[in-house]
């Protein structure tokens, strides 16, 4: 089975894209898998399930979605190798700009819409720069010029990515990714021992722990405070 | 080519005196250079702490493989010879997957060549095969050659090397900016060399082409249909290095359509434009006739053919003058 994980902010049309390129890549007779991974509320495994799709959705709750990927991940898999999948994509919504899931040497897809801003590319940080294809939707809401500018900034800051332009709605262009999707050579039995490209870290306060009064007396472990004087 | 090794090890001014183009990837990538000019990007790296690079989610082994792909890409841009003087369309099928009947068609630098045909019958889809440098992989199978060969895969993916500009039918803006910032971006995403000049042409070139004029300083987002289409025809004719432009349909416009389609047929070039309009259809060397999804023939321009054009023209200007009569808010009818 082959691992792709796509990753990118809340409705950047990740679910969209995937569908498309399913169905382009259905055509040539491959078994494909989705797992959706979230923090509080997903439709998409219903979207999935509509289109054929078998799908296992994980909600992470009080917890960073994408530390919640990593501690799932090898079982999501074992369960797509069980259903004698071709390929597994996993959809996580990028809700922390800190964190990706990106694994070394699996596929990694960031999903990104040209309605974010100009800016928007240097916010976003390792799921965004680390990521071996960026899929860029709705150039179909824009200018061509403004499609160019904002590949531009993707570029900026992940020069040896593929960039690619999709319309989640018509599918133009998914035909194209499925291409790079599926590769034979990149066979997974288990993912036990691999390693993230990125570090997660994760601040561990009192309010991780569920505490939710504001105040210095309650607050613990690693706490940072801002530089009101620098502004930093 | 350089290699990460190369970079790590110079001074960051050196470097960015010879690639001028990495102070934005710098400061897009969250690394504060200023001040360091005479630092190696190592001993810039090691003077920050684990805790830093976390905060700053710097990955130093990744950002030196990026920056030495950047300087790569931009390198190869920069030197490389842009030029096409042929592009070949080898057919594929119609939409009831019956094959076209041609053997291949060559249309060679500096030519025009308009597409027409009924709405919905694939103008697009063709403009579309082209851009994609299509091999027999869009629903149409057609095959897009470049000076006689298949062309390197390149083409597809990179963000500034274009083979074409394209003008399309949406002319939308999202962004927050104003037009002078907005083609100065656009300007430094194709690596132009003397930005500032360029900008200026644009915007006065746009504003010669505009029904109502606009400052440099007003948001894109604020601009009408006809400004921004004026914006985006100046923009492509200008600033684009792309040996092929599309063009989409550029006639429902607010604009002088003669005078853009002037600007953008710049001798270099080979255009191609899906059109309903005959005006513009004839000021091309040849038309393609799409049906059903197919190229069904292509017709050569006669002189003959041409002698209709000064009537549609003198048409054209009869309308022009009412619509600007209209706008001034004068009466339609002579000398009142
Ligand atoms: N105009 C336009 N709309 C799009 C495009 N791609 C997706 N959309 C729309 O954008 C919305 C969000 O798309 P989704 O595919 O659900 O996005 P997502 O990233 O999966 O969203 P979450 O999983 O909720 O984070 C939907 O209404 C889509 O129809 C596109 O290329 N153009
Ligand atoms: N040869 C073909 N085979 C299959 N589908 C095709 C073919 N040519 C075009 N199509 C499809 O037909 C639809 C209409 O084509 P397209 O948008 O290019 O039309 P158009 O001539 O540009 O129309 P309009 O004048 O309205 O802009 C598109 O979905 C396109 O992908
Ligand atoms: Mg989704
Ligand atoms: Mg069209
Ligand atoms: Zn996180
Ligand atoms: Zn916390």
């Amino acid at each position: 089975m082959n691992l792709v994980t796509v990753s990118g902010p809340p409705s950047s049309g990740k679910t969209s894209v995937i569908l498309k390129t399913i169905d382009a890549l259905k055509q040539r007779g491959l078994k494909i898998g989705v797992v959706k991974f979230d923090c509080l509320y997903t439709d998409d495994d219903t979207l999935y399930r509509k289109a054929g799709i078998p799908v296992k959705k994980g909600l992470s709750g009080a917890m960073c979605p994408d530390h919640y990927f990593v501690s799932n991940i090898e079982e999501v898999a074992q369960w797509g190798i069980g259903e004698e999948l071709d390929l597994l994509i996993s959809e996580s919504a990028g809700l922390c700009n800190r964190c990706s899931p990106y694994i070394k040497e699996i596929k990694a897809v960031c999903v990104i819409d040209n309605l974010s801003g100009v800016n928007t590319p240097k916010k976003i940080g390792p799921m965004l720069k680390s990521a071996d294809i960026v899929v860029i939707t709705k150039g179909d809401i824009v200018s061509q010029a403004e499609r160019e500018v904002f590949a531009s900034k993707v570029n900026l800051v992940n020069p040896s990515a593929i960039i690619m332009h999709i319309n989640g709605l018509t599918g133009q262009g998914s035909f194209e990714l499925s291409t790079l999707f599926h590769d034979e050579k990149n066979v997974i039995d288990t993912l036990v021992g691999r390693e993230l490209r990125f570090t997660m870290p994760s601040a561990l306060c009192s309010y991780c722990l569920g505490e939710t009064r504001i105040g210095e007396n309650f607050q613990m472990g690693n706490v940072r405070k801002m530089n009101l004087e620098t502004g930093q | 080519m350089i290699g990460k090794n190369q970079i790590a090890e110079r001074h960051i001014g050196s470097l960015l005196e010879d690639y001028p183009f990495l102070t934005s990837f710098f400061g897009d990538n969250g690394l504060l250079v200023d001040g360091h000019s005479d630092a190696t990007l190592n001993e810039l790296f090691s003077e920050f702490d684990e805790e830093e690079r976390e905060e700053k989610a710097i990955n130093p082994a990744l950002l030196m493989n990026q920056a030495a792909e950047f300087i790569n890409q931009m390198l190869a841009f920069l030197n490389e010879d842009n030029d096409v003087h042929a592009l070949t369309i080898l057919p594929g099928t119609d939409k009831s997957g019956v094959p076209e009947g041609f053997d291949s068609l060559v249309i060679k630098k500096s030519e025009v060549v308009s597409i027409v045909g009924p709405t919905g019958s694939g103008k697009s889809r063709l403009l579309g095969d082209i851009e994609w440098v299509a091999q027999a992989d869009t629903p149409t199978s057609r095959r897009i050659l470049i000076n006689g060969d298949i062309p390197d895969s390149s083409w597809r993916f990179s963000t500034s090397k274009k083979l074409v500009a394209q003008l399309s039918q949406n002319m939308n803006f999202v962004m927050d900016l104003s037009v002078r910032e907005f083609i100065e971006l656009h300007a430094e995403s194709r690596l132009v060399e003397n930005p500032a000049e360029i900008v200026e042409r644009v915007i006065i070139e746009a504003n010669n082409l505009a029904g109502e004029s606009f400052s440099p300083d007003t948001p894109i987002t604020s601009l009408s249909g006809g400004q921004s289409r004026a914006l985006m025809i100046a923009d492509t004719a200008i600033l684009s290095r792309s040996p092929i432009i599309l063009i989409d349909e550029i006639e429902n416009a607010g604009i002088d359509r003669k005078r853009a389609l002037q600007l953008l047929l710049s001798e270099e070039k080979i255009v191609l434009m899906a059109t309903h309009d005959p005006i513009l259809a004839l000021m091309a060397d040849r038309r393609i006739i799409i049906r059903n999804g197919g190229i069904a023939k292509v017709i050569e321009t006669t002189d003959e053919e041409r002698t209709i054009l000064s009537t549609l023209e003198e048409l054209d200007r009869t309308i022009l003058g009412y619509r600007t009569r209209l706008r001034a808010g004068e009466s339609l009818l002579e000398g009142e």
